[in-house]
C-alpha cells in the first residue's frame, strides 16, 4: 500500500486560514504534462450526471419520499426583535394530522451559534425560529403554524449597521453591537507618511447591498432513524460538517450519523453549514418514530439562511507621479444580522496590489436582520468593487491608463507575507484580456460619446485563494470486468465534480468513461474530503483521485507480473494494456487481468499531497467589460465581458466555461439588479420572493469570452489545478462600474447600479 | 413487528435510563402525539380529477386547493417537475398542458381536468432521451440541474409552437425560466442546437 505521513496543513478556506492535521502521501506523484499531451483532461467532456439531470430522474434531497414520511415546517418570527413570553401550541396540536410540535416549551436546550440555542426565546431578526411542527402533510403543518399563539414583547430594533454602531442603538447583545467589541485591524508600512508624501490622492466612500444566495433547491433535509442510527439526506455543501454538527447537537457518536447528498440544487455558500432545521427534523423524527422531511420555503430562503452582507467602504489611495501605488487606507462596516458572522471586505485592499503602506479597519455589526453566510467569494466582489473603482480614479488623476497602472503595481511576491507564489500569471491575464476586448480602442475621454446612449469599457482585477490542500482522500475499486468505482466524501454542487473524478481515472488507467462510476456525498462510504467552498474542491480532490489511480496502476503492474511471470521492471502500461518489453508474447489487458481474480475487487486509496512550504497559492485574473448606458433612462446594458484568469490546470473545458458564465452572470446581476431591501420603519424585508428579488434571466446575457492563461500549477499538486468557482464572480461588478464611468464620465459608487442611481449621478454631475 | 420497531422501543427505553440522546425532549410528548395518527386520506372535499399524464389516462381524488405541481410530485411521484418559488415566478415547474408551457405550481390541478399533461419524464422514449434533453447534455445547458426540467420543457414548448424558432424567439420563450447557477449561455446554446437537430431529423 501507498505510504503516508501526517503534516500540519494550512489552508485558506473562505475568509480564514485553517490548520488541520492531515494525512498525505509520502510518494507524491509527479506533475502531469500539458493538457495537449493528455487524453481527456482539459477536453470539453459532457457531464456524466447530465442524463440524470435532464431526464428528471436525478433525485435531490427535495424529492426524497420515504414510506410513512411526515412533513415538518418552521414557525418564524414576524418581527425583527422580540422576547417571547408564552407559546401556546394547544390549538395547533389538536388539528387533525398534526404529529408533534417542538418549541422552547418542550425542547431541551441545544446550543446554537456561540450565543444562542435551537429555540431561543430572544428573537433577533424577522425569520428567527420559534417552533417546528411535524404533520401528515406540508399543508397541515402550515395550517398548524398559524394556530400557534405567541405572546411576546416587541423590543426596539436596529437594521442599519451605522445606526447599530451608535451609542443610542438598541443593544442586541449586552456587550454591544460590534462583534468582538472592536474592529478587525491590519497595518503595514506607514500610511500617514505615505499620504503626506504622495503626488496624488483619491478618497471616496462606496457602498454595496445585501445579496441573497437563493439557490433553486431550497434548504431541506429528510431524516430517518433506524434504531440509534440516524440517516440524513441533506441539501448541503458539507456532508462531514453537517454530520458533526448533528452528532454534537444530539450528543450522539459521529459514527451513528450518516449524511447523504447525491444531487443538490445549488448552494453558493449558503449550504456550507448545518441548519437548525436538520436538527429539528431529527428531534421530531425520533419523537414520532417516522421519517421526517423538512423544507424551508422561498420566503424563508430570503430571510433566514444567509446573505452576502452589505458594506460601506471608505477608501483612500495614494500614488506617486510615476504610477506607484504608495498607500491604501480601507475603513469599512457592514451588518451581520442577529448572530455571529462576518462583513469583512478588506482582503483585496490588503493583497491585490503591491503597496508598501496599507491600513485596514473593519467592523462587523450586529443588527436585527438575517444572518450572513459565505456567498461565492465572501468579501471579494464588494471589496474589489470599491478598490478597483478607486484604482481607476487614481490612475485617471495621474493621467495613466488604468491597465498600465495595474500592471505597474502587480505584486511579484505576496504583499502581506513577502512569500513567493506557486504560480502567478496576472500580467498574462491583463495582456490577453486587454487584447480580446480591444482595450486600445477604449475611449480615453469618459463620457465623450455623442447622443444619449454612451458606450464605455472598463476592467478590474481578481485575486482569491483556491489552491486547496490536504486532507482529502479517494478510494478506487476495480471489478472483475475491469470497471471502476471511485469514491470520495466530497460534494458536487453542479460544479462538475462527478465528471472530473471519472476523467482522472480514465486518464491514468484508460478505463472507458462509461465503465467508471463515481460515488460521492455519503459519509458512510466516502473517505474524508473537506466541505465544498472556497473553490477548493477540484484542487483538493483531483490530486487524491489521481493518487488513487496511480496507486492502482502500480498494483495492476504487480498483479500482471505475477500473472505473466514477468519481471515488474519489464512491464509497461499503455492504453490499458500491460505488456512485457522483453517478450512481446506476454501481454494482458485490464479486464483480462481482473478476470483472473474471480469476483474479488482490488482497492487503492489516494490522498492529496501537502502544499509546498513557504509558498502561497492563489488564483488571479482580470475581467473587461463593454457597456452602454442610456442617459435618458439610466439603464445600463452590458454588451461583452472578457474574463482572463490564472486558475491552474483546466480539468474539463466544458464545465469550466459554464462555471465562468455563471460566476460572471451572478457578478453582473450583483452589479445591476440584486438587492435585498429592508424597510427601516418596520425592520422587515420587503422583497422575499424571486419576483421582487431580481436575478438575471436568459435575456440578460452579454457576449462572454473566457480565456484561461494558465497551463497548470505543478508546485501546488499533482494535477496543478486551482479552483475557479469564486474567481469568476469577483471582478465583474467592478469592471462594469469602471466601464460605466468610462461611458458617462460620472462614477456610480453604490451597488446595484440601478437606473435611479445612474440618473441621480448624471443630474448631480 | 419489524426489527425497526423493536429497536426504536429499545431506544426509547434507553433514553429513559439516560444512556443516549441527552439532548432530546421525548419525555415531553403529549399522549396525543405519541400515538400513530391515521394514514393520510383524502378529505370529504376531495374531487375527482381525470386527465392524461404522459399519454396515460389517470383519474384520482385531489384536494381542490392542490396545485398541479403538488399532484404531479406528491400523488403521481413525478418528481422530475421541480418546485423552486411555488409562486409562478421562476419556471422550474414548467410542464406542457395540451402542448403549451404552464407553471404547474401556479395552477390548480383541477384546471387540468380533461387535459393532457406532459412532464419531463414524458419526454423520454423509454430510457432514451428526447432530442431537446440530448442537446442540454451535449451543450452543458445546466449546472446543478434543479431548474433543468423546467428549462427543457420551456424549450420543447417553443419548438412545438414553431419548429424553426429564431434566437430571439427562444430567448423570449425561455425568459420565464430562472437559473440561479446562471448557465444561460449554454442553455441558449442547447435550445438553439435542439431546434437545429429536430429540423434535420
Amino acid at each position: 500500500m501507498a505510504e503516508s505521513k501526517y503534516v500540519k496543513s494550512k489552508i485558506f478556506f473562505e475568509e480564514e486560514f485553517e490548520e488541520k492535521l492531515a494525512e498525505v502521501p509520502t510518494d507524491p506523484k509527479g506533475p502531469w504534462p500539458a493538457n495537449d499531451n493528455l487524453k481527456i483532461i482539459g477536453k470539453p467532456v459532457s457531464r456524466i450526471d447530465g442524463y440524470d439531470k435532464v431526464s428528471g430522474t436525478a433525485v435531490y434531497t427535495f424529492d426524497i419520499n420515504l414510506p410513512r414520511m411526515a412533513q415538518a415546517r418552521i414557525l418564524r418570527s414576524a418581527v425583527p426583535h422580540a422576547k417571547i413570553k408564552k407559546i401556546d401550541t394547544g390549538k395547533a396540536e389538536s388539528l387533525p394530522g398534526v404529529l408533534g410540535i417542538l418549541s422552547s416549551n418542550n425542547a431541551q436546550e441545544i446550543k446554537w451559534f456561540n450565543t444562542s440555542s435551537l429555540f431561543d426565546t430572544h428573537l433577533r431578526y424577522q425569520g428567527d425560529e420559534i417552533a417546528c411542527v411535524v404533520a401528515e402533510s406540508e399543508a397541515i403543518a402550515l395550517k398548524a403554524l398559524k394556530l400557534i399563539k405567541i405572546e411576546f414583547d416587541e423590543l426596539p430594533f436596529t437594521v442599519d449597521a451605522k445606526e447599530a454602531m451608535g451609542e443610542k442603538a438598541p443593544k442586541i447583545y449586552d456587550e454591544g453591537n460590534i462583534q468582538g467589541g472592536k474592529p478587525f485591524e491590519y497595518a503595514r508600512g506607514d500610511v500617514d507618511k505615505a499620504f503626506q508624501e504622495a503626488d496624488a490622492i483619491v478618497e471616496d466612500t462606496f457602498d454595496t447591498q445585501v445579496a441573497i444566495h437563493n439557490p433553486t433547491e431550497v434548504h431541506c433535509s429528510v431524516v430517518n432513524w433506524d434504531g440509534d442510527d440516524l440517516t440524513v439526506w441533506d441539501s448541503t455543501q458539507a456532508i462531514y460538517g453537517v454530520r458533526d454538527t448533528v452528532a454534537d447537537a444530539l450528543k450522539m457518536p459521529a459514527s451513528k450519523v450518516r449524511i447523504i447528498k447525491k444531487y443538490m440544487g445549488g448552494g453558493f455558500g449558503s449550504k456550507l453549514e448545518c441548519g437548525k432545521y436538520t436538527v429539528m427534523a431529527a428531534l421530531l423524527a425520533r419523537k414520532i418514530g417516522r421519517p421526517v422531511r423538512i423544507v424551508v420555503d422561498r420566503k424563508e430562503m430570503n430571510l433566514a439562511v444567509g446573505n452576502r452582507p452589505n458594506s460601506v467602504q471608505k477608501l483612500k489611495l495614494a500614488a506617486s507621479k510615476d504610477g506607484t501605488l504608495t498607500a491604501i487606507s480601507h475603513y469599512s462596516y457592514g451588518a451581520i444580522g442577529g448572530y455571529e458572522g462576518g462583513a469583512g471586505c478588506s482582503w483585496p485592499a490588503r493583497q491585490m496590489y503591491k503597496c508598501d503602506n496599507v491600513k485596514v479597519e473593519e467592523y462587523s455589526v450586529f443588527t436585527n436582520t438575517g444572518p450572513t453566510r459565505p456567498f461565492r467569494a465572501p468579501g471579494y466582489p464588494q471589496g474589489i468593487f470599491a478598490l478597483d473603482s478607486a484604482i481607476d480614479m487614481l490612475a485617471e488623476k495621474i493621467r495613466m491608463n488604468p491597465l498600465e497602472f495595474r500592471m505597474k503595481n502587480n505584486a511579484e511576491k505576496h504583499p502581506m507575507w513577502n512569500a513567493p507564489f506557486t504560480s502567478k500569471l496576472l500580467k498574462e491575464a491583463y495582456e490577453q484580456g486587454a487584447k480580446a476586448i480591444g482595450w486600445d480602442k477604449r475611449n480615453n475621454q469618459p463620457g465623450a460619446d455623442k447622443g444619449p446612449v454612451k458606450k464605455g469599457m472598463g476592467m478590474a482585477s481578481q485575486i482569491w485563494w483556491g489552491g486547496g490542500g490536504p486532507p482529502s482522500h479517494a478510494v478506487l475499486k476495480l471489478n472483475r470486468d475491469g470497471s471502476a468505482r471511485v469514491i470520495a466524501g466530497t460534494q458536487d454542487l453542479g460544479t462538475g465534480t462527478y465528471t472530473f473524478m471519472a476523467q482522472i481515472v480514465h486518464e491514468v488507467l484508460d478505463i472507458p468513461m462509461d465503465k467508471i462510476e463515481v460515488i460521492l456525498g455519503d459519509t458512510a462510504v466516502g473517505p474524508y474530503c473537506p466541505s465544498s467552498g472556497g473553490s477548493t474542491t477540484a484542487p483538493s480532490v483531483s490530486p487524491a483521485v489521481r493518487d488513487a489511480a496511480e496507486n492502482m496502476k502500480i498494483k495492476l503492474l504487480e498483479a500482471a507480473a505475477a500473472q505473466l511471470e514477468s519481471e515488474k521492471k519489464n512491464l509497461v502500461y499503455v492504453n490499458g494494456l500491460i505488456s512485457d518489453t522483453s517478450n512481446p508474447e506476454k501481454k494482458i489487458d485490464i479486464p483480462g487481468l481482473m478476470g483472473k481474480m474471480g469476483e474479488q475487487t482490488i482497492t487503492t486509496t489516494g490522498s492529496r499531497e501537502a502544499n509546498p512550504e513557504g509558498y502561497i497559492t492563489q488564483t488571479f485574473g482580470a475581467q473587461f467589460a463593454k457597456v452602454e448606458v442610456d442617459t435618458l433612462t439610466g439603464k445600463i446594458k452590458v454588451n461583452k465581458i472578457v474574463a482572463a484568469h490564472d486558475i491552474g490546470r483546466v480539468l474539463n473545458r466544458k464545465t469550466l466555461d459554464n462555471q465562468f458564465h455563471g460566476g460572471i452572470m451572478q457578478g453582473l446581476s450583483y452589479a445591476l439588479m440584486e438587492e435585498q431591501i429592508v424597510d427601516i420603519n418596520t425592520g422587515k424585508v420587503v422583497n422575499t420572493n424571486l419576483h421582487d428579488y431580481k436575478i438575471p434571466i436568459i435575456a440578460d446575457i452579454p457576449e462572454i469570452e473566457v480565456i484561461i492563461v494558465s497551463e497548470a500549477d505543478p508546485m501546488n499538486s499533482n494535477t496543478g489545478v486551482k479552483g475557479c468557482g469564486e474567481p469568476a464572480i469577483i471582478p465583474t461588478a467592478a469592471a462594469i462600474a469602471n466601464a460605466v464611468y468610462n461611458a458617462i464620465g460620472v462614477r456610480i459608487k453604490s451597488l446595484p447600479m440601478t437606473p435611479d442611481k445612474v440618473l441621480m449621478a448624471l443630474n448631480q454631475a | 413487528m419489524s426489527p425497526k420497531d423493536i429497536s426504536r422501543r429499545k431506544f426509547i427505553k434507553n433514553l429513559g435510563g439516560g444512556v443516549v440522546g441527552a439532548g432530546v425532549a421525548i419525555q415531553t410528548l403529549s399522549a396525543k402525539t405519541r400515538k400513530e395518527s391515521k394514514p393520510p386520506s383524502k378529505s370529504d372535499s376531495a374531487v375527482a380529477l381525470t386527465f392524461t399524464v404522459n399519454k396515460k389516462p389517470i383519474t384520482l381524488l385531489v384536494e381542490p386547493e392542490s396545485t398541479l405541481a403538488d399532484v404531479l410530485r406528491n400523488d403521481l411521484k413525478l418528481t422530475g417537475t421541480k418546485v423552486v418559488c411555488n409562486h409562478g415566478e421562476c419556471g422550474a415547474c414548467t410542464v406542457l398542458l395540451d402542448g403549451r408551457a404552464v407553471y404547474s405550481c401556479h395552477m390548480l390541478a383541477l384546471d387540468a381536468q380533461g387535459k393532457s399533461v406532459t412532464t419531463i419524464e414524458g419526454l423520454m422514449d423509454g430510457e432514451k432521451l428526447h432530442p431537446v434533453q440530448e442537446a442540454f447534455v451535449e451543450h452543458d445547458g445546466l449546472q446543478c440541474g434543479f431548474c433543468t426540467p423546467g428549462q427543457v420543457m420551456a424549450a420543447e414548448a417553443i419548438l412545438i409552437k414553431n419548429p424553426k424558432p429564431g434566437k430571439e424567439e427562444i430567448i423570449e420563450g425561455m425568459s420565464g425560466n430562472l437559473c440561479r447557477c446562471a448557465a444561460y449561455p449554454n442553455i441558449l446554446k442547447s435550445a438553439v442546437a435542439a431546434a437545429e437537430k429536430l429540423n434535420k431529423s
